[in-house]
């Protein structure tokens, strides 16, 4: 079915279409694909008869709350109630390529388009009623025209009867910022209700008439191949469980869900070769001894001629390990795939590029693929959700049924991708007078870029396991690698790992808060060889001016108390700063902690102050503030994907914990800088990255202890002491 | 075949006696309310009360149901909201939403015959709750509200 007969079948309205950059700090994104049925694709936009506004987006809602954020642009342009837009996101069909849901760009960049295309519809409206109305100087307000002398017309009104289409003229001004009404304000979220009263639409609740239930059994090492499948078992079981197998994909499917998980646990494999995997506690060691793709990613001045003439040197090695996502709710997927046409349900992230590499396995062409996307559990980067897609595909392909495929806790714990191990180390140079004069920072990491594209079938398990190829983009490891401080002679190499043991990709911030770790560590470290207070010496070094406003403003609200060395009381403060990818939000964080005597530390107090240009939602804003702020102490101090030669020992919540309610801190206290007048950059990551460094010098503080390897452990900060 | 009585409607369910109730709520009774996490109790997604007491419906066979179960849809609606979905509402305190279910269950479990009740006593009562997203904060803020306690 064409999308525009779809559209335009039997409604009249008013339809904007316009263009999306395609620039992503400073670099060029792999352009999406313009169906030509679309004129100037791009989002969306669409006003029917009764008013109401429908807006297609590719952009989808992870539980960040862009749903919200977008609406709210949309309702402030084109003066309309929030309570009046719908959004329609992520299918294939109907919605356009907007690359992905990722990186933390969706306000940032799809904002300001969708902003375009409403102010673009309101100056249509305008056109539309003076012709009407026969009169000038007209405004807009709740969705409708108003003349001077007092005569409205609704929108709907207005396009009624009509068909347009309307390219972006780009003479659409946008509004002043003094004239907000919508955007800054605190909208509540749009899909929470639904959520509190569990109605909410997740893709874990569709269901198809004529489904059955799938779980796919994969071997504890990624690439054995199942040798011996001893299916006896199931013939005893209620309702027919069978074995479904192409290539190394191996799964069972069952009229009911308890017999599919039942059918899964009776089934008997014997996986073949398999590699085995290196200790555990080699893998730092590793990164570091294999052979690497170097590249410079910042140089200044002559670092190690610095070095050599620095009056004090210093150096230090960190290591950030394996760590999961760790959605509460694993992947799930629905399909029905027929001769011609598949139709898959999918909770991705990036619904063309999973399409496409989807119908890659399927063999099928793209055009003959529809991949509509449901809400899933959170998912904080790439985890099981692009798998399970192409899992439920190709079993309904092989079956010839709609098939229902729901990840049990240890499929996703094994088989989603990890967060990317990194590997760490810094040298710094002090002139005689404290200041910073050499810096000399390398990383080692794989490639934090997992995610299904390029048509790829390969990129996922199911197509990996036909044997199909991969190609990755490379991206993640490098972002804020190089320090934000003003420092004369410095170098960052990237040097990049071609593979690690278990497969990665990107988790929340990618690169960034392993290199903040190691960059606000080590800043950390040379102040107090410097003798100087760590807060006062980051800003020292500084010459942006949003930076330091940060700082100071953590300094304010924590009741920063200069020091010059750890107070070992066991009770500590820690500040850290990032600047993310050194072009986006501005993010400094302080924090309080309690290192008791067997070496546990809690966080009692977190003090956060945030930039990040013009705010669209205040609260949004610190919602993902303080999800950052929990999530990645999390990870600081408890984290650790294990592992032994043969598997993951990591399949649940005991063996992987997080952070409970006991544990999270007493309070988190957060100031919003706002900077209307500037563009919006995203808030999604950025606050990840400075919490590990902060917990750090925070646990300095309070012990005297330096602790460079995450997790911080009770365990690892009594060996840090002893040693 | 078993009869369970849940939201005040008796149900006489397909499942063998030994399926866990999580599966017969979601696929029988079509409540979606509670949520699969984990199926080993560990994580408090797939929480309901039974007799009024928060349990794990993804480790409890439908023949071991003594009682009458609610799930969060039976806690309140839109029309009659609980005092938890209200201030839940209030405070925003959702994200992704996947745990949502299992928190306001295991609040609502907390706060029967309670007055008010302190961040210590909400914190121990959550503790079988994980929420990846980091919406701790808020969920203890709103259970506090709608115990409308000050302690």
């Amino acid at each position: 079915m064409k999308r525009r007969d779809f559209l335009l079948k039997g409604t009249s309205g008013l339809v904007i279409a316009f263009s999306v950059p395609l620039q992503a700090f400073g670099q060029a994104v792999p352009q999406p694909r313009i169906d030509p049925r679309f004129v100037n694709a791009g989002a969306w936009l669409e006003i029917a008869p009764n008013g109401a506004v429908t807006f297609y987006t590719g952009k989808v809602e992870l539980g960040t709350g862009v749903d919200t954020a977008l609406a709210q642009m949309v309702a402030e342009e084109l003066d309309v109630e929030l309570g009046r837009i719908a959004m329609v996101m992520g299918d294939t069909e109907r919605c356009p390529d907007q690359i992905g849901t990722f990186g933390s760009i969706t306000v940032a960049l799809a904002g300001p388009q969708v902003r375009q295309a409403a102010a673009e519809a309101r100056l249509a409206l305008l056109e539309l009623a003076a012709a009407k109305l026969g009169a000038q100087g007209l405004k807009t307000e709740n969705g409708a025209v108003i003349a001077p002398d007092g005569r409205r017309i609704a929108y709907g009104e207005l396009v009624d009867g009509k068909r347009l289409q309307r390219p972006l003229s780009n003479n659409a001004k946008l509004k002043d910022p003094a004239d907000f009404k919508v955007i800054g304000k605190s909208a509540p979220r749009m899909s929470l209700p639904s959520k509190v009263y569990g109605t909410h639409n997740y893709i874990h609740n569709l269901r198809l008439p004529g489904m059955l239930h799938g779980r796919v059994i994969r071997p504890p090492v990624h690439g054995a191949s199942p040798v011996i499948v001893d299916d006896s078992a199931l013939k005893k079981l209620p309702g027919n469980p069978r074995v479904v197998r192409k290539g190394n994909f191996l799964a069972v499917v069952a009229d009911r869900e308890e017999r599919a998980i039942h059918a899964a646990q009776a089934l008997k494999v014997d996986w073949g070769a398999a590699p085995v995997w290196p200790p555990q506690q080699d893998l730092a060691q590793l990164l570091k001894a294999g052979p690497t793709a170097d590249r410079a990613l910042d140089t200044a001045g002559e670092v190690e001629k610095a070095l050599a003439q620095a009056t004090k040197t210093h150096s230090a090695q960190y290591f950030v390990p394996y760590q999961l996502h760790g959605s509460i709710g694993p992947s799930c997927a629905l399909a029905d795939v027929k001769a011609d046409r598949a139709t898959l349900w999918s909770p991705t992230q990036t619904s063309f590029n999973t399409r496409d590499s989807v119908a890659a396995i399927l063999n099928m062409p793209p055009s003959q693929v529809r991949l509509i996307w449901l809400e899933g559990s959170g998912c904080y980067g790439q985890n099981g959700a692009d798998d399970v897609t192409a899992d439920a595909a190709l079993l309904s392909q092989l079956i010839g049924q709609p098939v229902r495929v729901q990840w049990m806790r240890h499929d996703e714990n094994r088989s989603e991708p990890k967060g990317v191990p990194m590997a760490m180390e810094v040298k710094g140079g002090l002139d005689a007078a404290g200041n910073i004069v050499a810096w000399d920072y390398q990383v080692w990491s794989v490639n934090h870029g997992g995610r299904p594209g390029f048509a790829q079938g390969g990129n996922l398990l199911a197509g990996d396991e036909q044997g199909m190829s991969k190609r990755f983009a490379q991206v993640g490891a490098d972002i804020n690698a190089k320090p934000s401080y003003a420092l004369p002679n410095k170098r960052a190499v990237l040097r990049e790992v071609h593979s690690t043991p278990l497969r990665t990709s990107s988790l929340r911030g990618l690169g960034s808060p392993a290199n903040t770790f190691a960059n606000e560590s080590f800043i950390d470290e040379l102040a107090y060889l410097a003798s100087v207070d760590p807060l006062e010496y980051r800003i020292r070094h500084l010459k942006d001016e949003r930076a330091i406003a940060v700082l100071r403003e953590v300094a304010k609200l924590s009741s920063w108390q200069a020091k010059t060395a750890p107070a070992k009381s066991g009770v500590g403060k820690g500040v850290a700063f990032v600047h993310y990818h050194n072009s986006a939000a501005y993010v400094a964080v302080a924090l309080q902690v309690r290192v008791d005597a067997e070496g546990r530390t809690r966080v009692q107090k977190v003090w956060v102050a945030h930039d990040c240009g013009l705010i669209v939602n205040p609260d949004g804003v610190k919602q993902q503030i303080e999800g950052n702020v929990i999530q990645t102490l999390s990870r600081a101090l408890i984290e650790e994907v294990r592992y032994n030669r043969r598997g993951i020992d990591s399949l649940d919540w005991a063996s992987y914990p997080i952070m409970r309610f006991s544990e999270v801190p007493d309070d988190i206290v957060i100031s919003l800088i706002n900077r209307p007048n500037m563009r919006a950059v995203g808030v999604g990551e950025c606050t990840a990255s400075p919490m590990m460094a902060a917990v750090a010098n925070a646990i300095y503080d309070a012990t005297g202890t330096r602790l460079r390897d995450v997790p911080f452990t009770p365990e690892r900060l009594k060996a840090r002491r002893a040693a | 075949m078993t009869t369970i009585t849940v939201n005040g409607k008796p149900h006489t369910v397909q499942a063998s006696p030994d399926t866990p109730l999580l599966y017969v709520l979601r696929n029988e009774v079509l409540l979606n309310g509670p949520k699969y996490g984990c199926g080993l109790a560990q994580c408090g997604a797939c929480m309901v009360l039974v007799g009024g007491q928060a349990m794990p419906s993804c480790v409890l066979p439908i023949s071991a149901v003594s009682g009458p179960v609610v799930t969060v849809e039976g806690l309140g609606t839109p029309d009659k909201p609980h005092p938890l979905q209200k201030a839940f509402i209030e405070e925003q305190a959702a994200q992704c939403g996947y745990c949502t279910s299992g928190m306001l269950i295991s609040a609502a479990a907390l706060l029967q015959g309670k007055k008010q009740v302190s961040d210590a006593e909400i914190r121990a009562g959550l503790e079988r709750n994980l929420c990846r997203c980091g919406s701790h904060m808020r969920v203890i803020a709103a259970v506090k509200k709608a115990a409308g306690g000050l302690a």
